[in-house]
């Protein structure tokens, strides 16, 4: 059962990042149409938009959740892959294992990477 | 009077042999086999044993796609020998070769016991929790005619291993379970008369369970009694993602309609015809075997 909870997981991830990406595609590429969190003129991705975005906590929660839900789904989705190679349980375990340990690493760089940049832009705001 | 025999053709029989005692591997032999219309390619099997080579092996029984037994790879593609004709699916030449994602026994003759091994972990027979009632039934459990239509269909599997042979993912991993159990697996968890859902998904729900189907959706396009595997597996996925979240239909086994011996004819199932030949009394003593 836990493979079938596990795959459960994994299609359920998938269903949230259809819809996380579709935001994702509103504001930064059809920002010029919408100006949706991009106060500072017409470029989304300048400087100023990204640190207005940054500085919103909604923002750096959700990119947050999008690195934990996009890492799920694709190192379970290479794991499955793999794993359809029929190799010796032993192998399996070892590529379970260090894709584990490359989510979590992956993770918790890009949560420090999201949480500093939060900091940086509030900062930019008090100073 | 015209002489109505059907005009003969000759078609070449690439058959795939193997004896694994005295042969390293699979090789092919070829045989010019007279073939007619009507004629089936277990005939020609037939036909090239009595007239042309009789060491060659196959397995077959019922010759009427009700055994299951002749299952083989007929130019590529798996179905049975026995209701395929030759001449539907060859102009000059047929190859005909053992199912593949099986063991060899010899020739054309699979090892499925693979298949069975893995349709045995599924548990496929009607589970209660009142085991009694079972072994010694005192009363109908009813099912409507609906309730037998979401399985009915998956009842029509003869084992014959098609599906398993046609099956990508089998290919690749030997591990997972297949069409065929699978299907075997849904058929008694779609069975109102059933309570063992629970236990088949510790199988179903496992690793080389149900979530290995690609949905390549081969198996179903091979079946020949026309059952769809793919949509069992599929309903097996359902099924166990609703159950994980706690959104499955609470259902019981269906209970049984009236207490002893009182089980009913419904009023909208007609009675059985009459006798359409006179039953033979039997003779003294014959059935004294029964006793």
């Amino acid at each position: 059962m836990k493979a079938a909870r596990l795959w459960t997981w994994h299609m359920a991830a998938g269903a949230v990042l259809f819809f996380v990406l579709g935001l994702h595609m509103g504001i930064m590429h059809l920002g010029e149409i919408g100006h949706w969190f991009a106060p500072y003129g017409n470029l989304t991705v300048s400087i100023a938009n990204s640190r207005f975005r940054d500085g919103m906590l909604t923002f750096t929660v959700g990119y947050i959740a999008l690195l934990a839900i996009g890492l799920f789904h694709g190192l379970y989705g290479l794991r499955t892959m793999l794993l359809e190679l029929t190799l010796r349980p032993a192998m399996e375990k070892a590529i379970t294992v260090f894709l584990l340990i490359l989510g979590i690493g992956l993770l918790g760089l890009g949560t420090w990477a999201a949480v500093a940049a939060h900091g940086v832009a509030l900062a930019g705001v008090k100073g | 009077m015209q002489n109505t025999r059907p005009e003969q053709r000759t078609i070449r029989f690439h058959v795939s042999r193997f004896h694994p005692e005295n042969e390293r591997g699979p090789y092919v032999q070829s045989y010019e086999v007279p073939v007619h219309e009507g004629m089936t390619v277990l005939d020609g099997l037939h036909s090239i044993k009595d007239n042309l080579d009789s060491t060659l092996v196959w397995r077959s029984s019922c010759r009427m796609g009700v055994c299951g037994s002749c299952g083989m790879l007929l130019n590529g593609r798996p179905g049975l020998a026995c209701t395929t004709q030759i001449l539907k699916i060859a102009t000059t030449s047929l190859t005909v070769a053992p199912l593949p994602n099986f063991a060899i026994i010899r020739d054309l003759v699979p090892d499925l016991s693979s298949m069975f091994d893995k349709h045995r972990l599924v548990r496929p027979y009607v589970i209660r929790t009142d085991e009694a009632e079972i072994h010694d039934p005192s009363g109908e459990f009813y099912q409507s005619a609906e309730e037998l239509e979401h399985y009915l269909q998956f009842t029509y599997c003869i084992k014959c291993g098609c599906c398993m042979a046609a099956c990508p993912t089998l290919a690749t991993d030997a591990r997972y379970l297949g069409p065929m159990p699978l299907t075997a697996a849904e058929r008694y968890n779609a069975d109102t008369r059933d309570g063992g859902q629970q236990e088949r998904a510790k199988v179903t729900g496992s690793s080389p369970g149900a979530i290995r189907c690609h949905y390549a959706g081969e198996c179903s396009r091979v079946c020949p009694k026309g059952v769809d595997p793919a949509k069992a597996v599929q309903l097996l996925k359902r099924r166990l993602v609703l159950d994980y979240l706690h959104l499955a239909r609470k259902s019981e086994p269906c209970k049984k309609l009236k207490g002893a011996g009182s089980g009913m004819r419904m009023p909208n199932i007609v009675a059985a015809p009459a006798h359409t030949v006179e039953t033979i009394p039997a003779a003294p003593g014959e059935l004294s075997i029964l006793k």
